[in-house]
């Protein structure tokens, strides 16, 4: 088995603070999901439901079309205005949200469609409501479901990819986070709360827990890093546009060139040998 | 929260997949007078060991006539936690196996909070005498032969980091080589914060490897015990062909601290509990710890692997 070491230090890059790169993330300027959704891609036909329960306005589902591809696409939703962050739950699904992203999935497997995930939330909605309704269980579906999807699957950390509610949407083949995304196991203020008993510490939590873009490609829990123009995405949308159509078109067809068979052992491997930071003794 | 406990003054702070986590609110009786001694059973104060009192009904009871009933109060059913080794002994046959039990985290952040990642590992592990959260088995169950892990909740907090992900994904890797169904008992707070983005990924891990075994068909049933929370719910602990519950475990996604906030009112009576959980669908039965065992043979006679 594989044993795996790194001697990186916790802290991150000098001239750029972790914190930095939070703040960029969390921008109000910064493009979200529905922003690239809506300037990528041509034709989105919104698939509304689970047919279950609701249709939970935290998550869009969407055919759409990729230069030339059919393609599915799916983002969740944040808002611009109070009232419509409101509306979209401020970005964090519910079990719902989950279910009729994954209900979706399956609509373009069944059609042989590649799939496109955008995400940028701090996490699933932790409410009362999404407990009843299984928000463990619809989160863990989606994982098994989507490892054994037969098309190809992209998934995009835009802005933060918070936890397992991150993850529900974002085991693919390939998984892009752009240059000043974060992918995280929980939010540097309710790990500091925990772990410094004080949310005061969160700068010191986001150093700690290693989430910026450029610390989770060296911990191997991402395929690519998407370059923003130097003053980040929130200052220059075309840009962060351009540079993630291409990026995407790179992979979407690269994806579509691989053999079925191949892809899917490809992805098998590429989850059963992750983050594998362990010596044997 | 019933499944904190504090061993000590200074303890390591248990995470959760969701940052709940509060060492001094008191959830159940249990947390009023009971640190955790090192087999994960609640210690007596000034009995010598004899005498423990039950968390459930308050009841004082002789010790060693609760471990006779597997460590379940006579008197109101509740189930106190029990360790690893103590789980596998009750469910398999004797002559079982411990194997890949030589796995220990290289601290892939290089963490440190108030106290150090790596002390906190090896204070766990002088504690448990284990290198982490998990042991595998392999064994009979009656006429089955299974492979069966079984997590550790006094070791950090039972949480999943990278160590506890890789015995996992052997177990699996066990059973698809063996046909052997894979039986899971967990006990966790969740992803262990401590390595990050890495404990995450080992959701992905997996549930890529139950992805297979379910094409496989081979069984796999998981067995829930107090508590099983945040990402270890959300992924393995709810994707079993069978999910089956011990009664009055904490089952859930977010901790109840993190949910009060959010809704901004107090929970209701026996929210997230076993019983809970099977009124609302998400497990398949509850099922007392004695009977366990002869649940499991039945179950596996069902599922058999076709040949």
């Amino acid at each position: 088995m594989s044993e795996t070491t790194h001697s990186s230090s916790p802290q991150g890059q000098p001239g750029t603070p972790a914190w930095t790169k939070v703040e960029r993330a969390r921008h109000p300027k910064r493009p979200y999901p529905m922003d690239f959704i809506e300037r990528l891609f041509t034709d989105f036909s919104e698939i509304h439901g689970d047919r279950a329960f609701a249709d939970d306005e935290a998550v869009a589902c969407g055919m759409a079309r990729f230069h030339g591809h059919e393609v599915l696409v799916i983002g969740n939703r944040k808002g611009g205005t109070t009232k419509e962050r409101v509306r979209r739950n401020f970005g964090m699904p519910n079990p719902e949200g989950y279910r009729k992203a994954l209900r979706a999935m399956k609509i373009a497997e069944k059609f042989n469609r590649p799939i496109i995930t955008f995400i940028d939330l701090p996490g699933a909605f932790p409410g009362l409501g999404a407990e009843e309704r299984g928000q463990a269980e619809a989160i863990a579906r989606n994982l098994i479901e989507m490892a054994k999807l037969h098309v190809p699957t992209i998934a995009i950390i835009s802005g933060e990819g918070g936890s397992g509610g991150a993850l529900a949407l974002a085991l693919a083949d390939r998984v892009l986070i752009l240059e000043n995304a974060l992918y995280f196991v929980i939010t540097p203020e309710a790990c500091a709360a925990i772990m410094w008993r004080d949310a005061a510490h969160k700068e010191r939590a986001a150093e700690a827990m290693r989430i910026t873009a450029q610390e989770v490609k060296e911990l191997g829990c991402v395929d690519d890093i998407v370059p923003e123009p130097s003053v980040g995405a929130h200052e220059d949308r075309d840009a962060a546009f351009e540079s993630l159509d291409s990026c995407l078109l790179y992979h979407v067809e690269q994806l579509l060139a691989m053999p079925e068979q191949e892809r899917l052992v490809q992805r098998r491997n590429k989850f059963r040998n992750i983050a594998q930071f362990y010596t044997e003794v | 929260m019933s499944w904190f406990k504090r061993p000590s003054a200074n303890l390591a702070a248990v995470p959760t997949d969701n940052g709940d986590f509060d060492p001094d609110q008191d959830f159940a009786a249990e947390s009023t007078f009971a640190p955790v001694s090192d087999d994960g059973e609640p210690s007596r104060v000034r009995t010598e060991g004899l005498w423990i009192k039950c968390p459930g009904c308050r009841t004082i009871l002789f010790k060693a006539e609760l471990e006779a009933k597997q460590m379940v109060c006579p008197k109101c059913n509740h189930h106190f936690k029990i360790g690893a080794n103590k789980r596998i002994e009750l469910l398999l046959d004797p002559g079982y196996e411990i194997v890949d039990g030589n796995l220990r985290s290289n601290d892939p952040l290089n963490f440190q909070d108030v106290k150090s990642y790596k002390s906190r590992l090896m204070k766990a592990q002088a504690e448990t005498g284990l290198n982490d959260a998990l042991v595998t088995a392999l064994g009979n169950i009656g006429p089955h032969e299974v492979v069966l892990s079984a997590m550790e909740f006094t070791f950090i907090g039972g949480s999943m980091g990278a160590v506890v992900g890789e015995l996992i994904a052997r177990a699996i890797d066990r059973s698809l080589s063996t046909r052997r169904p894979l039986i899971i008992v967990t006990t966790s707070g969740g992803a262990r914060m401590m390595e990050g983005v890495v404990s995450l990924m080992q959701l992905a891990k997996i549930a890529t490897g139950l992805a297979e075994l379910d094409e496989a068909r081979i069984p796999y049933i998981c067995i829930l015990t107090d508590p099983t929370m945040g990402g270890i719910t959300a992924s393995f602990a709810m994707l079993g062909d069978l999910n089956i519950a011990e009664p009055g475990a904490h089952i859930g996604f977010a901790g109840p601290r993190v949910i009060e906030q959010t809704i901004r009112q107090k929970l209701p009576e026996g929210f997230q509990r076993s019983e809970f959980l099977l009124e609302h669908g998400f497990l398949d039965a509850v099922v007392n710890r004695q009977e366990l065992k002869a649940y499991l043979i039945r179950a596996l006679d069902f599922l058999k692997t076709p040949a």
